[in-house]
């Protein structure tokens, strides 16, 4: 065996990485986003897509709602160190293929070009159910909701037709059915 | 209770109603209307340091000691960016600390105003939590609520920011609500089902041990007491971690001495061949573990931990029980009594097969070392120090290093809160504030700071606050002109290249002592050891010993880098003899 130069351990093989979805209520208050965001940078945690608004202007909360990509050790630290911050109310966590929870994702996209491309492009993107926002002759901007994967495709396919400029948020989630999580 | 009060005033009553009577700091631009309002609240006293990292370990001292939290102030810029070595500390080692910051006003904050810096964007990874005011309304609730978050739970540092102008300002104060209890992030969180499990799986080991750490003194006197009574009751072998050492007395027979890195060759050898291990309020560090594939492999797993995050964070176990250390103790212990289980009885038969394999591992006596009648061997002198000061109630506190090392395998602790280090983000100069703030909270009590000539350096500026406020700290340093530890990982790791881990110029500790206005005491060769520590002892005010030691000496046992704890490195008599008895076998 080769001999160690340091004193600390070597690192142990990995574990499988999966993808997590976290979602995190807080105090909307200052720096509360820097908290969360400095748990994961200073932790040597994942982020791959971020959305943070405040949903409950009465009681002051803000819903945090976080991609990540980890072993199944490093996402169960991530909710439990997440749990230890003072203006953290809950968090829940969620399996990327979690049948039971719908994850969403939103993108504006100008596209550039003469209406004959223009139309080409609202065709490729039909199953996505586009939404003109806006509309020139040489020029529109549609929104679309649709999964992580769904954008990166038709951002591609979109590109030939004059696609300039994408906007896209993080994902958002929201259990299925009756059931809210607690 | 329409009274306004400044926010100066406010942080005092504040203080005032959560009992605190010392505080560490330094004054600057920023605090001074709180330094003005000092005079009016003759209950707390200030402790004037001359550093603001020596008041962060001060205070750390006086919470390590006491119990209580401890209270630091400081003033914006560098005084806040100074105190942050000793909440990283405090935040490693689970200690409660408040550390209020003067901060530029409001309306300058963000335009690079003088002495201004980020202090909560600094601090924000180093505390539990910590608050700007900016607001003056906020100001009450946010001081009790700092001392709240600082002190429950797992304990640790917390840190408030106010502006100059906020302390100016003007609002009413109120008391410390008494009741928030849904508010608070509950910590008892095991129930009837989890202890009936651990007391089943206590019953059917054969190969049981304790591992127990910091915890168990965060949790109080109380779990101390509790913890003897249970390890008593099962007749199970323990060992402590670094911050765990006083838990358990550490003279008593079933107590294995602290394990990991450079801990026993029993307590590491019985953590790698157990068949159950308790861990009570330790953190599976990686200097206690060595390598984790390799770590304790035919164990069942027990975990105890106020802090949830702790659960296999590092090792995956197989029952964990989240709550506060005492209370879990003393449900395992009624269970064990409710169910008549008197486990050093009933499992005598199992568990004396076990002992007799631990006192096989005894016969090594690992923390042996080759001594000398012509030079001070430091083991020696931790030896004659415990020896010369066991029977005084004395507190002992470190720097960082060989020296820590060996004090903590040499000298033996009966009680909690007599051994102030920092274990884990080992802090040089750790050690001599922290003696400061053990003193001021215990004036009668010998406190000695175990030191290193090198890491002594790094706070030595603080034997000045010793001698203003006549705290009779001793500083027995072992003095071997290197960084020990730095030198024994280039000799073990690479090739002896001592890199910059000599000090050419060290200045004449006796002499320094003199001119900061206490005595200095020399000790060249063992036969004049006893005496000068007699001395030391006697001696009524601060003291510096320069203890001339070995250069050359090295800690062991010691668990090489990535090796296993069955794989220890053992001292060199050892290491001889081993030599010896190959070609004795030869000769047979």
């Amino acid at each position: 065996m080769v001999k160690s130069k340091s004193a600390y351990s070597i690192p142990t093989k990995l574990g499988k990485l999966e993808t997590h979805i976290i979602v995190v209520w807080v105090d909307n208050e200052a720096s509360v986003l820097s908290r969360v965001v400095g748990l994961f940078s200073g932790r040597g945690y994942n982020i791959e897509s971020l959305a943070v608004a405040e949903v409950d202007q009465k009681n002051n909360l803000s819903r945090i709602t976080i991609v990540t990509t980890g072993t199944p050790q490093v996402i169960e630290q991530i909710v439990l160190q997440l749990k230890k911050l003072v203006p953290v109310h809950k968090v829940g966590n969620f399996k990327k293929d979690d049948k039971n929870v719908i994850f969403k994702e939103m993108a504006l996209l100008k596209i550039v070009a003469n209406k004959a491309k223009i139309k080409k492009a609202l065709n490729a993107c039909k199953k996505l159910n586009p939404v003109i926002l806006d509309q020139t002759n040489k020029s529109a901007v549609i929104q679309i909701t649709a999964l992580k994967r769904e954008i990166d495709n038709v951002t591609k396919i979109l590109k030939p037709f004059g696609l300039v400029s994408a906007s896209r948020t993080g994902a958002v989630a929201m259990t299925r059915g009756a059931e809210i999580f607690n | 209770m329409g009274n306004l009060y400044s926010g100066a005033e406010i942080v005092f009553k504040c203080l005032e109603d959560q009992k605190v009577e010392h505080i560490f700091g330094y004054p600057g631009g920023a605090v001074l209307p709180l330094y003005d309002e000092l005079k009016n609240h003759p209950s707390i006293k200030h402790i004037l340091v001359r550093h603001e990292q020596g008041a962060g370990h001060a205070a750390e001292g006086y919470a390590r000691s006491t119990g209580k939290p401890g209270v630091v102030l400081v003033t914006s810029g560098p005084g806040a960016t100074n105190v942050v070595t000793a909440l990283t500390d405090a935040y490693m080692d689970s200690v409660p600390l408040v550390c209020i910051s003067g901060q530029v006003p409001t309306h300058l904050i963000g335009t690079d105003a003088f002495q201004e810096c980020d202090t909560t964007g600094i601090t924000r990874p180093c505390t539990k939590h910590n608050w700007l005011v900016k607001d003056i309304n906020d100001l009450p609730r946010i001081m009790h609520e700092a001392f709240e978050v600082a002190t429950t739970g797992r304990p640790g540092p917390v840190l408030v920011d106010i502006p100059k102008d906020i302390q100016f300002a003007k609002a009413k104060y109120f008391k410390p609500k008494k009741e928030k209890k849904q508010k608070k992030k509950s910590s008892n969180k095991f129930n009837q089902k989890d202890i009936d499990q651990l007391v089943d799986l206590m019953k059917k080991a054969s190969k049981p041990v304790f591992y127990t750490g910091g915890g168990v003194i965060n949790s109080g006197p109380r779990a101390s007491q509790l913890l003897r009574e249970l390890v008593l009751l099962t007749g199970f072998p323990i060992t402590s971690t670094l911050q765990g050492l006083g838990a358990y007395p550490g003279d008593d027979n079933q107590f294995l001495g602290m394990l990991g890195m450079h801990g026993t060759y029993e307590a590491n050898n019985a953590m790698h061949d157990c068949d159950l291990l308790i861990n009570i309020g330790a953190r599976f560090d990686d200097r206690i573990t060595g390598k984790i594939d390799d770590f304790s492999p035919n164990s069942k797993k027990i975990h105890i931990d106020i802090d949830p995050s702790s659960i296999n964070k590092i090792v995956k176990v197989d029952l964990s029980i989240v709550g506060d250390v005492s209370d879990v103790i003393r449900s395992i212990t009624k269970t064990l009594k409710n169910k008549n289980l008197n486990l050093e009885k009933s499992n005598k038969q199992k568990i004396s097969k076990w002992w007799q394999q631990i006192q096989k591992w005894r016969t090594k006596q690992s923390l042996n070392f080759i001594n000398s009648d012509k030079v001070i061997k430091p083991q020696h002198a931790v030896q004659r120090l415990y020896e010369l000061t066991k029977n005084k109630d004395t507190f002992i506190t470190t720097e960082v290093g060989q020296h820590q090392m060996w004090a903590a395998q040499h000298y033996k602790f009966n009680k909690p809160n007599r051994w102030m280090t920092s274990g884990g983000l080992g802090t040089m100069g750790y050690g001599l504030p922290a003696a400061v703030g053990v003193q001021v909270a215990h004036p009668e009590k010998l406190v000695v700071d175990i030191a290193g000539e090198a890491s002594i350096l790094m706070n030595i500026q603080e034997m000045s606050t010793a001698v203003q406020y006549n705290l009779p700290v001793k500083i027995f340093i072992l003095n071997n002109q290197y960084m020990g530890m730095v030198r024994q990982w280039q000799e073990l790791l690479h090739e002896k290249n001592y890199s910059e881990s000599y000090s050419k110029a060290l200045p004449d500790f006796v002499k320094l002592a003199e001119a900061y206005g206490c005595v200095g005491i020399r000790a060249d060769n063992p036969d004049e050891l006893d005496e000068k520590i007699e001395e030391m002892i006697n001696t009524d005010g601060p003291v510096i010993f320069d203890c001339h030691v070995d250069q050359n000496e090295n800690c062991y046992p010691m668990i090489p880098s990535g090796k296993p704890h069955n794989q220890m490195l053992l001292g060199p008599k050892d290491q001889t003899e081993n030599k010896i008895s190959g070609k004795g076998k030869a000769l047979v």
